[in-house]
């Protein structure tokens, strides 16, 4: 079958033909994306390449743009808790958290302290099967399939057990301003207690298995090399950040629920490259553990929500607030500024992977096709969050 | 006339493409199904199990479901190079078979030559990949096809350099021969005396059939699908099958300079040879599933740093130590 389309009528799209000005003979403009498998979802990259090596860069966002934002304006409160969970659905609880926080702090509302301890567990659980679905996928990336399998062995348990509680396994929308929705019953608690000596079991696997492999050493180290200058100018977050040797984490920064009271280390690597990235990553999935072992043991009986919590009708006092949170990706901010009504005046959504995008254009000038695959990678980006 | 044009050779040589293309066929089928299962179990789950018997019937699945897709053109290509690929990277596969011992008495054609002719044969699958990334009008197929021949001219060397050691070992280019020199024991294998010669050729081989962590032309994760990215239906099916054909050559050819061909311990025979070549080709699938792929400059490095001089010293200390003993 042969389909006559006529060639002389395709002359590329507005930002191919942006582009493409300039550009000297020999080179090959190529579409990376939108429909690309290490693109992870729909986001879209302009190269310029000479053979393989990559001249320019240029990524192309809004292939996926759901008007989040504007969405807020047009509901209540209340309405407007679903669509956290669909901004960044790996680490929707981050999301959940930044959110509810935020009208917390527009309103003035108290949360019960079995509340706060539930939700550090539901969210570093989360961060868990976020940083697990990344690992297994990053090495898709890099050519291995196997891992993945893995990867989402562990992620499946996670996910029933939240499951158990949030009633939905991917797009949570389980905090509620002034607590959370359901109460933790005592067989989730024991689901997360076997949990955790089973993951401990197995990162060490992983670690034997694929971080001291000598061909993902290679693909990793000295790939990507990320001087910490670099992430300051683009506002660079999260485990991009602290894989360029900055310790540096929200839940520290600027402490939020009950992070202050347990103990936790915050790793970072000095090397800058995508294998800092992968290690602190790594690193995070056992402080997340202990995180998780602590908050276990120290959680008090209580309420799961505060009586008199905000109602669907709910109104806040007029104001304006902001409130972050640490996400698997990096630093989740919500800005929420209220004229009195039901509905927010304006919600501003800061989101991670947006400014860690942004630094590959920079990055990817005069590297290999692969290693730009790899580096892509090692930024961990979710496309939803970075269109909103 | 019928007695000339119908002499024995040339029945025998009509009769060996047919047997060796049902050869490549049913072994095609075999190997489907013996990588989707490997590939399962080493990734945890139980792979194929829904057609027949343990998804026994899965290939036959499989294979209709190729045959049954549309052929599908895009606009631009040029035609002849786009059809031709497919044909030409599957059809000269099965020349490589010809001089190939199985036993005895199973060889296709017996000749002096048959090392030289599956070397040279070798080389024309690089240009069906040639063919599919310059024909396909596409940028992905056209760095896949740049990258497919930087490789395969890279890899060449040293695999021809690795075969050449143990054609000096057992002087002479027939593998009939190289397996008689053999002996029926593990220790009696061109593997114990050649076991620089044997890593060299493998990891060659490997690279040749672009199969993991070699497998940069058609690197899914980088390049969507390399050079067969714009092909569908039975003409991916072939380029398919001629990656199963030149991993079952390459294995037969370890199995017989190497491994001691159909010879074992007890009851020599083609059995030998098989559970051999599937040992070598459980390997290769093995290793598919478990490493990431290297990146292009450290995958030419490999080959002229490491493998290039390792194969050149083994091949020099064989020739002399052929030449003083």
């Amino acid at each position: 079958m042969h389909y006559d389309l006529n060639r002389e009528q395709i002359s590329g799209d507005v930002y191919t033909n942006r582009f493409a000005q300039g550009q000297s003979e020999d080179t090959l403009i190529l579409n990376m994306g939108p429909q690309h498998p290490s693109t992870h979802g729909v986001l879209r990259v302009i190269l310029e390449l000479d053979g393989e090596y990559i001249l320019r860069a240029e990524p192309v966002l809004g292939y996926l743009h759901r008007m989040h934002e504007a969405m807020a304006e047009n509901r209540t409160y209340l309405q407007y808790m679903p669509n956290m969970g669909r901004v960044d659905y790996v680490h929707a609880l981050g999301w959940n958290w930044a959110y509810v926080g935020a009208v917390e702090r527009l309103g003035g509302i108290e949360v019960p302290r079995r509340a706060e301890f539930i939700r550090v567990i539901t969210c570093e659980l989360n961060r868990i099967a976020s940083h697990l679905l990344w690992w297994g996928t990053y090495l898709l990336d890099l050519g291995a399939f196997t891992p993945i399998m893995y990867a989402f062995e562990d992620r499946e348990r996670i996910l029933d057990i939240l499951q158990s509680v949030s009633g939905s396994r991917l797009t949570y929308s389980f905090f509620r301003p002034g607590g959370v929705a359901f109460d933790l019953t005592d067989d989730f608690l024991a689901e997360v207690r076997s949990f955790i000596p089973h993951l401990r079991k197995r990162l060490p696997m992983y670690r034997v298995l694929v971080t001291d492999n000598i061909i993902l050493r290679h693909r990793c180290e000295k790939v990507g090399e990320l001087p910490l200058e670099m992430c300051r100018r683009y506002g660079a977050t999260g485990p991009v950040l602290r894989g360029s040797g900055l310790v540096h984490d929200v839940r520290r920064a600027e402490p939020y629920g009950v992070y202050p009271e347990l103990a936790f280390e915050i790793p970072s690597e000095a090397t800058c490259d995508a294998m800092g990235r992968y290690l602190v990553r790594m690193a995070e999935l056992e402080q997340c553990l202990n995180i998780l072992e602590q908050a276990l043991a120290e959680i008090p009986a209580g309420e799961h929500l505060v009586k008199g919590a905000p109602k669907p009708r709910w109104k806040a006092p007029a104001g304006e607030t902001y409130f972050a949170t640490e996400g698997a990706r990096g630093k989740i901010g919500v800005h929420l500024v209220s004229d009195g009504s039901a509905t927010p005046y304006r919600c501003k959504l800061r989101s991670p992977s947006f400014s860690n995008l942004s630094l590959f254009a920079e990055l990817a000038s005069g590297i290999l096709l692969s290693d730009a695959v790899s580096i892509l990678g090692s930024l961990d980006l979710v496309i939803p969050e970075i269109d909103r | 006339m019928l007695k000339i044009i119908f002499t024995e050779d040339f029945i025998r040589i009509i009769l060996a493409a047919v047997s060796v293309m049902a050869f490549v066929g049913a072994n095609g089928l075999v190997l489907v199904y013996m990588e989707r299962k490997l590939a399962g179990h080493i990734q945890r789950r139980p792979g194929p199990y829904e057609v027949g018997w343990h998804g026994l019937l899965q290939p036959f699945a499989d294979a209709g479901k190729l045959v049954g897709k549309q052929l599908f053109m895009p606009d631009g290509v040029d035609a002849l190079l786009y059809w031709l690929a497919p044909l030409v990277s599957f059809l000269w596969v099965l020349v490589l078979f010809i001089p190939i011992p199985f036993s005895p008495s199973l060889t296709a054609y017996d000749m002096d030559l048959g090392l030289v002719l599956i070397l040279a044969f070798a080389g024309i699958n690089l240009l069906a990949l040639c063919m599919a990334g310059w024909g396909s009008n596409n940028k992905w197929s056209l760095l896949g096809a740049a990258r497919a021949v930087a490789q395969s001219v890279a890899y060449e060397i040293p695999l021809l350099l690795a075969v050449l050691a143990v054609a000096f070992a057992s002087g002479s280019l027939n593998l009939s021969t190289v397996v008689q020199y053999q002996g029926g024991w593990p220790w009696q294998w061109n593997v114990i005396t050649q076991p620089l010669a044997f890593v060299v050729y493998f990891i060659c081989a490997v690279a040749e059939t672009n199969r993991a962590p070699f497998d940069l032309p058609e690197a899914e994760s980088e390049l969507t699908a390399g050079f067969h990215t714009e092909y569908s239906g039975m003409a991916f099916g072939l380029f398919f099958l001629a990656e199963y054909a030149k991993m079952i050559v390459v294995c037969a050819l370890a199995t017989a300079l190497f491994l001691g061909g159909w010879k074992g311990p007890l009851f020599s025979g083609v059995w030998w040879f098989l559970a051999k070549m599937y040992l070598l080709l459980f390997v290769m699938i093995w290793i598919r599933w478990t490493y990431p792929r290297v990146r292009f400059d450290q995958l030419l490095n490999i080959n002229w740093k490491w493998l290039l001089p390792i194969s050149l010293a083994n091949l020099m200390a064989t020739a002399l130590f052929v030449k003083i003993f």
